[in-house]
């Protein structure tokens, strides 16, 4: 008997210590949150939150301390890559899940997964080596030729680093991320809608534009909010080819400044200017708490979408 | 006939975006091994930086080379070890519909979304907090951190195919919760879990931003758990960063190795996941 009552306490135990890792957890991100608000409480002392992120100054040795430069930033860079990287993700994902033949499916994942793979100063270094040069020998001399008109597309920046090249380096490295989820809820669309449009005389394209993406639409959405996410605190890819002036852009060409650059470049510094460090966590704390919103709402999305679906 | 017209329109546009995705991957491949392998020598993977190295004299990478793999099987090992125990946790010992696991799960999910970067702003402010600076445990601890949503998620899912019925007559011989997750479960799931190990690693040694803070970058090699350690993706852009070509051509040559790193644990993955599974019952 001794030795089932060993067997059943070491159970137990091991129970209450796993609960205990998982509690944790499910705990960890409150964890983040306090300890980076904690480090950021001495600059949010004297400066409000609202001012924080309402304010274009940004004068650390003068102890002034505005975000907005570099949130409007990160939204450029960030929203460009999506506009860039939506169309063929989406197209890729339709392939893959409705017409592509079963083994060339198996040769292109491994790809997408490989392309996931790689690690973000590769992504970086191939924006320095090809991106870089090509807006600023190509794109750059034709927009200006052609497209000076436009005030977003005015291009009077000669070096090639800016928001265009962050753009185009952000949208592949989201490529892996909504491919992969968008494939996935396009698969789980049940097949006897297929068979039926099909049925009534739909090509192939009508059936996918009519039903399967009508049907899908909730999941596709979330697989872009959580590409938007993942791209929005992307970090050293962007930061090696964006330029780096914290200045608010006016044009797809002119540099930018995202808030995670900021945070990357400048943590040699930190503990030599006062408050500086307090607010490079500030800044640490609005990017998590804008990423959170937008997971959260993927993941919203999702579970209402698999909701409707069964 | 303008139906069939736009199949074929569409059919074409999709497969220019599949050509343009799976090229972008052989363009970012080629264009690392074109500019890195006439980079690459001996002398860059036997040793470490001598004097005068950022200045185009002779040394290596092998300071971070050993640093990145020190610190990603470090942080590896104290990532699997909490990720198991989660992943059992929620398979075995709580009901799968129950709000606690609802709640851990989306808690995962959110963590698998937090940028690196504030996974190594956090790391900094556990380093304050315990007064340590930046250092090999601190990158170990970070990374870990970074792997964890990765590995109890990838634990789950394959945890999750192994058949009911094998837990069942498990619980029938009269296992306990603990022996069932042991012996059943996790080697049942084995080939799955480590090919998320793997995936993990894969990760944590690529990640530069989360090491930035917590690891810091040193030219000797890694020798104490409290020292700073040098990693791959940080020579790659520290040196990228030089005014100098000739140290601009070895970030190349570090990128080509972490890119080769990244090709082999992708590979090694492939061959054990087909591998291991022959002893699964299914």
């Amino acid at each position: 008997m001794t030795v089932k009552r060993m067997r059943q306490l070491t159970d137990s135990l091991a129970g209450y210590a796993m609960g205990a890792l998982a509690v944790l957890v499910a705990a960890l991100v409150l964890f983040i949150v306090v300890a980076l608000a904690g480090r950021a409480r001495p600059l949010l002392d004297i400066q409000s939150p609202l001012e924080l992120l309402t304010s274009s100054e940004w004068h650390p040795q003068q102890g002034k301390f505005g975000f907005l430069t570099f949130i409007v930033g990160t939204f450029w860079v960030t929203l460009l890559a999506m506009a860039l990287a939506l169309p063929p993700c989406l197209l890729c994902a339709i392939y893959l899940a409705e017409y592509a033949p079963r083994r060339l499916r198996g040769m292109v994942k491994p790809t997408i997964d490989l392309l996931a793979g790689i690690p973000s100063v590769v992504y970086g270094l191939w924006g320095i080596l090809m991106v870089v040069p090509f807006i600023r020998d190509t794109i750059t001399p034709l927009a200006a030729h052609h497209l000076g008109a436009i005030p977003l597309l005015r291009a009077d920046n000669p070096t090639g680093y800016g928001i265009l090249s962050g753009g185009v380096v952000l949208a592949v490295m989201v490529f892996p991320v909504i491919i992969s989820v968008a494939e996935e809820v396009i698969r789980a669309v049940p097949d006897g809608m297929r068979e039926a449009a099909l049925a009534l005389g739909a090509t192939r394209w009508q059936m996918v534009k009519g039903v399967t993406l009508r049907r899908a639409l909730p999941g596709i959405i979330a697989a872009v909010v959580l590409g938007f996410s993942r791209a929005f605190g992307e970090t050293m890819a962007v930061m090696m080819v964006v330029g780096n002036v914290p200045k608010i852009p006016r044009s797809l060409f002119d540099p930018a400044y995202p808030l995670p650059a900021l945070i990357a470049n400048n943590y040699g510094e930190m503990m030599s200017i006062p408050m500086y460090d307090s607010a490079l966590m500030a800044a640490a704390l609005v990017l998590l708490l804008i990423v959170l919103a937008f997971t959260i709402a993927a993941r919203l999305i999702l579970l209402q979408a698999v909701r409707r679906a069964s | 006939m303008g139906k069939h017209l736009e199949e074929r329109l569409m059919l074409g546009l999709m497969l220019a975006s599949l050509a343009l995705v799976t090229g972008s991957l052989f363009l970012i491949l080629g264009t690392v091994i074109a500019k890195g392998l006439p980079a690459l020598n001996l002398a860059m993977l036997t040793q470490v930086p001598k004097g005068g190295y950022y200045l185009g004299k002779e040394g290596g990478i092998l300071n971070a080379i050993a640093g990145s793999l020190a610190m990603a099987t470090g942080a590896t090992a104290l990532s699997f070890v909490l990720s198991l125990g989660v992943a059992l946790y929620l398979q075995l010992f709580v009901r799968q519909s129950s709000r606690f696991a609802h709640l851990v799960r989306l808690s995962l999910d959110v963590l698998w979304g937090v940028p690196s970067i504030v996974y190594g702003a956090f790391g900094f402010t556990l380093l304050l907090l315990l007064k340590m600076r930046a250092s090999l445990l601190g990158g170990v601890i970070a990374l870990a951190l970074l792997e964890l949503p990765i590995m109890v998620r990838g634990m789950e899912e394959v945890m999750g195919m192994v058949p009911f019925g094998l837990k069942e007559a498990s619980y029938a011989l009269g296992a306990t919760r603990l022996e069932t997750s042991l012996h059943v479960l996790l080697r049942q799931a084995a080939p799955g879990v480590v090919t998320v190990i793997l995936l993990a690693f894969g990760r944590a040694i690529g990640d530069a931003a989360s090491v930035l803070f917590t690891a810091g970058y040193t030219d000797h090699m890694p020798s104490s758990p409290l020292r700073p350690v040098a990693s791959l993706p940080l020579a790659v852009f520290f040196q990228l960063g030089t005014p100098l070509p000739e140290v601009q051509q070895r970030a190349y040559a570090a990128a080509l190795v972490l890119v080769v790193i990244i090709m082999i644990i992708s590979l090694l993955t492939r061959l054990l996941a087909r591998r291991l599974s022959k002893h699964v019952v299914r």
